[in-house]
């Protein structure tokens, strides 16, 4: 029996388990996948909205502008990577200045700081490469970028390290409604509680519906994406947005905190929440509107593509806080865009509301800060340094094309909540993340991870049990009779 | 080597006359080349754990045929040369990968205090040797060559000379935005190559393969020889990237499939690669509906190009050649910055090994004659063009007065041509020409220039090389 359990380890899950984490309550997070951050938190725009886009009175507003004012402080407390470049929604057409003057009307009801509208001229001077089309546009200077890895995973590094347990690869298959609390039923057992947290993300309403008759229904909806080299990374420096045009809603581009360019997503409803594949039309769609922002997208530097789903609720909003008719279980749910942005602002929401129902003390011993895996790229000279007079693992570059060395896998395989795959490290570290794509550096951090972990290399998995990186050894599919035909040489 | 100093227990400056990146084929080639033509002061920075390069994961045979008139597997290949540079004594140091490139200021009169405040900290006093060598040279900028090792730390090397000879590196999937899952299962044909050659380890058992550049047909057989099954090859163009004998060696003798004007459009699977969708392309490479076939497979492994590694390069701000990726360079195969030279697939992607250590050697001869003073400052370098049929070509311009009594120069064709003659032109007017049974983009080609006739044209403003009937 515990306090309370979180069902996800996204974004959401683990802001609300941080903020959980600062009361006497036993939390446990259950996260079907291998690691945290595994579904939509991996995969989306990395962008702090700065809140001019929800209708004003909705959950989505209020907690957005709350959200992006908390990110900062939040960055240097928890230690991710988070800028403040502000963004521009640009509009291609005079006729469209009506929709320009309704966003910055809804960003000034809303409680957005320091929003203007500029003309052609003044968004060519923020942005050269912004498209001839360019007739003005809402710049928001409070809009930021983060890594929605590095955020997710100092969440949940945090709360792990004041106490919330992690059962990763544990599944929820139902839920049942106590007299008291609730029993969940899992593929590694059942787990008793008082307070239940819905943040399953696209998952959120097969739970939801498990404990209310108020019925909810989450539409997954893809978005694509294509990212492109660092190369190509300061080719704008704003987060460019379209109003939507006669093409449709549009496509963002924008540097990512990391220094690459990003163009995407679409948004096309499916029904499979599983299927994160791309698509030859949804990565057509996004060059071609995302080339309507700039002059010419440098296309040809694409590393890679992925496509993210949201957990969109058909009612357009944020589903927070207790049905009537379960009480103890918190939604988290439909936790669309501008959902990365509102974390932490869930986060505090939830732990809210979940102390008016289960009350606690506060701890007195809840630490705070965070301190993230140092980063040799983007260290100084001195820094660097000093990392390799500490430990000399510092100097052995595992991945070039990101610069990450050995030290830092070997961090990231050994902190709270460590990573025991190829992509854990790779959200991680960034190994692998850059222009090869892991070419190069997939063999070293296979090796260093079964060392560390005293696996065999061929248990080493890229994510899921199932998704092991080797099949096994060379001559293993090779007959007696063939080796002795001599056909094997 | 050089004058040092140590902070911490490491050495945090040193200074060298050359410094050469890459330890593999091209940088021992190069190295052994400024040796023998009187450099002692140089040094190896190799960021492997060993000498040799790709050459160690290379463990077919074929190479050598040119150089050493037999045929070698790559690690025996890499082994004559290794031997020879530790024969000669040339320092090398390992696990070292260079994170910095840069430049001092050019003409500065000291260039110890001015190296020195670059990296914000003491470069020591020159000996009166070094003083006197550099006045000879003019007073030209020296390279600063940022590196690190576990065993070094951090460090930077003064060099009067650099020679890229970093490699290359492959296409990934994302680059070709292949659209469909991320699984598991989908790997460079190096990447596998690594793993089953270095580490006896299979990657996969099923195994579709796009692309028919070299490496892919080489792992085509490996794979098939290590027990999976390679159902097909599967080649974007209407040509194989990679060289006949290979096709026929790796593909034709084992009875695997290249379907040509072929490419993959979609991959599936969630964990692990379950299946891959091929599907025949139009003239413009676009898929063709209706024509998509899936094949059941495990493994997907890439073999689509190979892209010098120049990121290093950029440091500089070389000037680069669009058509490599590779630095522009003239005749003594010298970068658009004095002193720094390039040579193997840094430079350019080549076919074959031989040609790689032909090239550096040249690069470690003319890098010595920079560093004795032989090499004047290019003054006219007349452009190498690229006409009808013809990619690119290494170097892009040559100061006749610089080069010696013949000029190679190495060229890729864009397009399949058979009994074609390639024609060499001086200011547009064909001075030589040369029937050619078969042409093929796979296969590097080269053509020798002769000063004498370069010479001979009054006013020469450009040389070019042309495919014509």
């Amino acid at each position: 029996m515990t306090d309370i359990i979180v069902i996800g380890g996204g974004v959401t899950g683990c802001a609300i388990a941080r903020e959980l984490s600062r009361r006497d309550w036993k939390v446990t997070v259950l996260e079907r996948a291998s690691d945290v951050c595994e579904g939509t938190s991996k995969a989306n725009s990395g962008i702090v909205h700065g809140g001019f886009d929800a209708a004003p009175g909705s959950r989505k507003a209020a907690l957005n502008v709350e959200g992006s004012r908390m990110m900062e402080a939040l960055s240097r407390e928890l230690d991710f990577p988070y800028k403040r470049n502000g963004s521009l929604v640009l509009s291609f057409d005079e006729k469209d200045r009506p929709l320009l003057q309704r966003l910055y009307d809804q960003g000034q009801q809303n409680g957005v700081e320091g929003l203007e509208i500029l003309e052609a001229e003044q968004v060519r001077r923020l942005e050269p490469e912004v498209s001839e089309n360019v007739v003005a546009a809402l710049h928001a200077p409070s809009g930021g970028i983060v890594c929605p890895f590095g955020l997710t995973i100092a969440l949940a590094e945090n709360a792990a390290v004041n106490g919330v347990e992690f059962r990763l690869n544990t599944e929820v298959e139902r839920i049942e409604k106590l007299e008291e609390g609730y029993r969940l039923i899992t593929n590694r057992g059942i787990f008793r509680s008082a307070v239940v947290v819905n943040a399953a993300g696209v998952y959120a309403d097969r739970f939801h519906n498990m404990v209310s008759a108020e019925k909810i229904r989450i539409i997954p909806r893809k978005g694509e994406y294509c990212l492109m080299d660092k190369k190509v990374g300061d080719y704008v420096s704003h987060t460019l947005f379209q109003l939507p045009t006669k093409f449709g809603k549009g496509v963002l581009v924008t540097p990512t905190v990391h220094g690459n360019l990003l163009a995407g997503p679409t948004a096309v409803d499916v029904g499979d929440p599983e299927s994160v594949d791309t698509t030859p039309q949804g990565l057509e769609e996004v060059l071609k509107r995302a080339g309507l922002s700039v002059r010419a997208l440098p296309a040809r530097q694409i590393i890679t593509s992925f496509a993210g789903l949201r957990a969109h609720e058909e009612q357009g909003d944020f589903v927070l806080g207790q049905p009537d008719d379960a009480p103890g279980f918190f939604d988290a749910a439909g936790i669309e865009s501008p959902g990365l942005t509102c974390a932490p602002a869930i986060g505090r929401y939830i732990a809210q509301e979940v102390a008016g129902y289960l009350p606690a003390a506060e701890k007195k011993d809840f630490i705070a800060v965070r301190k993230g895996i140092p980063n040799m790229e983007t260290a100084g000279p001195e820094e660097r340094k000093r990392l390799i007079e500490e430990n000399p693992a510092y100097a052995k570059v595992i991945c070039r094309c990101e610069l990450v060395t050995e030290g830092e896998i070997l961090d990231a395989i050994h902190r709270p909540l460590g990573a025991t795959t190829l992509d854990g490290i790779k959200r991680r570290t960034r190994a692998g993340m850059g222009r090869c794509q892991a070419g190069f550096c997939a063999p070293g951090t296979v090796e260093i991870l079964a060392r560390e972990l005293g696996k065999d290399m061929g248990e080493i998995c890229k994510n899921e049990p199932g998704s092991r990186f080797l099949t096994g050894y060379d001559k293993d599919g090779v007959t007696a009779a063939e080796k002795t035909n001599g056909q094997c040489m | 080597m050089g004058s040092a100093c140590k902070v911490h227990g490491w050495v945090e400056r040193m200074r060298v006359d050359l410094v050469i990146i890459g330890g593999g084929p091209a940088g021992l080639a190069a190295a052994i080349a400024a040796r023998e033509a009187g450099i002692e002061n140089l040094v190896i920075l190799e960021r492997d754990a060993r000498l040799g390069g790709i050459l160690n994961q290379c463990i077919h045979n074929g190479f050598g045929l040119h150089t050493f008139k037999e045929e070698l597997t790559g690690p025996e290949y890499a082994g004559r040369y290794i031997e020879k540079v530790r024969e000669m004594k040339i320092p090398y140091r390992l696990d070292t990968i260079v994170i910095d490139l840069g430049e001092t200021q050019e003409d500065c009169a000291d260039h110890g205090e001015e190296a020195g405040r670059v990296n914000g900290e003491s470069g020591g006093r020159r000996s009166a040797a070094e003083g006197v060598r550099e006045q000879s040279r003019g007073g030209r900028a020296r390279k600063l060559v940022t590196a690190m090792s576990r065993k070094d730390g951090l460090y930077t090397i003064e060099a009067e000379a650099v020679i890229l000879a970093m490699g290359c590196r492959e296409r990934p999937r994302g680059a070709l935005n292949i659209p469909g899952y991320r699984p598991a299962g989908i790997y460079s044909a190096g990447t596998a190559q690594r793993y089953v050659n270095m580490e006896g380890r299979m990657p996969g058992r099923e195994v579709v393969i796009l692309g028919s550049g070299d490496i892919g047909l080489i792992m085509a057989r490996r794979m098939t020889l290590e027990g999976a099954k390679v159902k097909l090859v599967a080649e974007l163009m209407p040509y194989s990237g990679g060289l006949k004998r290979n096709i026929v060696q790796c593909l034709d003798d084992y009875g695997i499939p290249l379907r040509l004007r072929t490419t993959v459009v979609n991959i599936k699977g969630k964990e692990r690669v379950e299946a891959v969708v091929v599907a025949k392309v139009d003239e413009n490479s676009r898929p063709i509906p209706g024509t998509e076939e899936e094949i059941p497979c495990d493994t997907l492994l890439l073999s689509c190009g190979l892209i010098p590694e120049n990121e290093l390069s950029g440091k500089l701000g070389l000037a680069m050649n669009p058509a490599t990726n590779g630095p522009l360079v003239n005749e003594s195969l010298e970068t658009g910055v004095p002193g720094v030279f390039a040579c193997g697939n840094v430079l350019h992607v080549h076919d074959l090994v031989d040609y790689v250590s032909e090239e550096a050697a040249q690069a470690g001869r003319k890098a010595a004659s920079y560093l004795q003073g032989n090499l004047p400052k290019p003054q006219e370098e007349i452009p190498v063009r690229v006409g009808k049929g013809v990619r690119y070509t290494v170097p892009g311009a040559v100061d006749v007065r610089r080069m010696g009594e013949t000029q190679l120069i190495r060229f890729r064709v864009d397009n399949v041509y058979r009994d074609k003659n390639l024609e060499v032109c001086l200011n547009g007017k064909p001075v030589s020409s040369r029937r050619k049974r078969m042409l093929a983009p796979g296969e590097m080609e080269q053509v020798v220039l002769r000063k004498a006739d370069l010479e001979g044209v009054l006013d020469l403003r450009e040389i070019s090389l042309q495919i014509v009937d």
